[in-house]
């Protein structure tokens, strides 16, 4: 085992595409990553808003399921993809070394259901893996059909990079673009990369929630991306499948795709569609993309 | 929201909780509370603070005022979508996010929120789900939030729903975990 993989709540339902697409990347550049075995919710914000001492312990469980994984090693990393997933682990971590009377609390809990807790796990976004461990060279050399002449807006969403900076920029991150880049990819000049999709408030305040969306959306269409990629479920689902609520709120029609950023990854690499969970998009990457991307970008006309 | 007309504008000392600012300042994320200087930079880079009542900053000015019951029924709290940009700007270091969280704690406890608003009962609903099966379904907790404060978008909802189950990105499947009675005591252990 290369790396323990903590999937979140999401990856069953709306998420599944990125699972799936990060497990073909994954498989296509030959990295190992095994499922945390009877993981339980991360807490995601909803918890924290009831009980921020259960919410620690809820996501602290996941934290010493998989130092259980660790055989005696000092450390596990652990890959943790939907970035509310990403920072509710690592928020839980934080949380037991900034209070000490919480962490005591939860260590004992914890051991009292048989569970040790050391504090010994890292928690990695799949972005930190690729390009920290794995390394351009590793991901150019596996490409198979550059994306030349697609232009890329990359999305990192908030909490990938906020309120922790653990791998990249707070406020213009890098990482994706650079990992475009190195596929082949353009990316689009776009400010707005770590700006609020606005979360659940797009189900629970429709009328502010979509807004902050609509925007994100609007500017990178201006600014001339092809398509948006994300690194989180629900910025996924909020920017692409609310397309049509926006179109009646807002009276403009955007139909601009947003893909996860690990489904571009192995259109590159050449993998088939279905792999990837391309289906299941319900804006579809526009044909002369698909086309262009098959000839590695010998044709485009401009 | 604008100011009424009629609404009084002044506090009598009566009506304030002298005591709400340093029972803030002991809750995770309010030990700085009293180190604002209320310039304003979160209120300016909060993509939700053109929605408020009352702009992040003002709230911060309420707590430490003991302006408890205003602060505690404001739609500010529910409306921070915990995107962190205040938390990273603030010159103080104020960890306003987590500012937000300890407010909405103490609301749901105290009852203080308003009762048909969807982000209170979606966290509540969120909350029973993993206490219970230790994984929440997508699916079933919409479902379950629309049915409790607005049924009329659960309809509207439906086309949305549809093309959800439709492209396999939704199931109404209970989803759990295997030890929920581990789960249970450890959750019931601290706090």
């Amino acid at each position: 085992m290369d790396y323990l993989y903590y999937p979140g709540c999401s990856s069953k339902g709306n998420g599944i595409a990125y699972e799936e697409s990060l497990k073909a990347v994954f498989d296509a550049l030959d990295v190992r990553m095994d499922e945390l075995p009877d993981w339980n919710c991360c807490g995601a914000t909803s918890y924290m808003s009831v009980d921020e001492w259960k919410a620690v312990a809820l996501a602290a469980r996941n934290l010493g399921l998989a130092e259980r994984q660790a055989d005696g090693k000092d450390g596990v990393d652990m890959i943790a993809a939907c970035s509310a997933c990403y920072l509710g682990l690592i928020r839980a971590q934080r949380y037991i070394t900034d209070y000490p009377e919480l962490g005591k609390q939860v260590t004992a809990g914890l051991e009292a259901v048989g569970i040790s807790f050391k504090n010994r796990v890292r928690i990695r976004h799949p972005l930190d893996v690729l390009m920290n461990d794995i390394g351009t060279e590793r991901i150019a050399s596996r490409v198979k059909h550059k994306l030349a002449g697609m232009k890329v807006a990359c999305y990192y969403g908030c909490q990938i990079v906020r309120p922790y900076a653990t791998f990249d920029d707070q406020q213009s991150p890098v990482m994706m673009d650079r990992l475009m880049a190195a596929i082949g990819a353009e990316t689009v000049n776009w400010p707005l990369k770590t700006r609020c999709c606005g979360g659940s408030l797009s189900g629970t305040v429709p009328e502010t929630g979509l807004r902050l969306s609509f925007i994100l959306l609007k500017e990178a269409k201006k600014r001339g991306a092809d398509v948006v990629a994300t690194a989180c479920p629900l910025c996924q689902f909020n920017l692409e499948c609310n397309q049509g609520e926006m179109r009646r709120l807002f009276g403009e029609s955007l139909d601009l795709p947003v893909v996860y950023f690990t489904q571009l990854m192995g259109l590159a690499f050449g993998l088939p569609s279905r792999a990837l969970g391309i289906q299941r998009l319900f804006i579809p990457l526009p044909a002369h993309l698909l086309s262009r991307v098959q000839e590695g970008g010998r044709n485009v006309r401009v | 929201m604008v100011q009424q007309p009629h609404q009084r504008r002044i506090k009598y000392q009566a009506e304030l909780d002298s005591d709400f600012g340093r029972q803030i300042a002991a809750m995770p994320g309010g030990e700085k509370v009293y180190s604002c200087i209320q310039c304003g930079a979160c209120s300016g880079i909060c993509p939700m603070s053109i929605y408020m009542d009352y702009s992040p900053r003002r709230i911060i000015a309420m707590i430490r005022a003991g302006m408890k019951n205003d602060a505690l029924r404001s739609q500010t709290v529910w409306l921070c979508a915990s995107c962190y940009a205040c938390s990273v700007i603030c010159p103080r270091q104020i960890k306003i996010t987590d500012l937000m969280y300890a407010l909405k704690q103490r609301a749901i406890q105290e009852g203080a929120y308003p009762k048909r608003f969807p982000i209170p009962v979606l966290a509540r609903e969120f909350f029973q789900t993993v206490q219970r099966d230790g994984r929440t379904s997508e699916g079933r907790l919409i479902a379950r939030v629309y049915l409790r404060t607005n049924p009329w978008r659960l309809l509207k909802q439906a086309s949305l729903g549809y093309r959800l189950l439709r492209h396999g990105r939704m199931s109404m499947r209970r989803e759990s975990i295997r030890s929920r009675e581990e789960l249970q005591t450890l959750l019931r252990s601290v706090g």
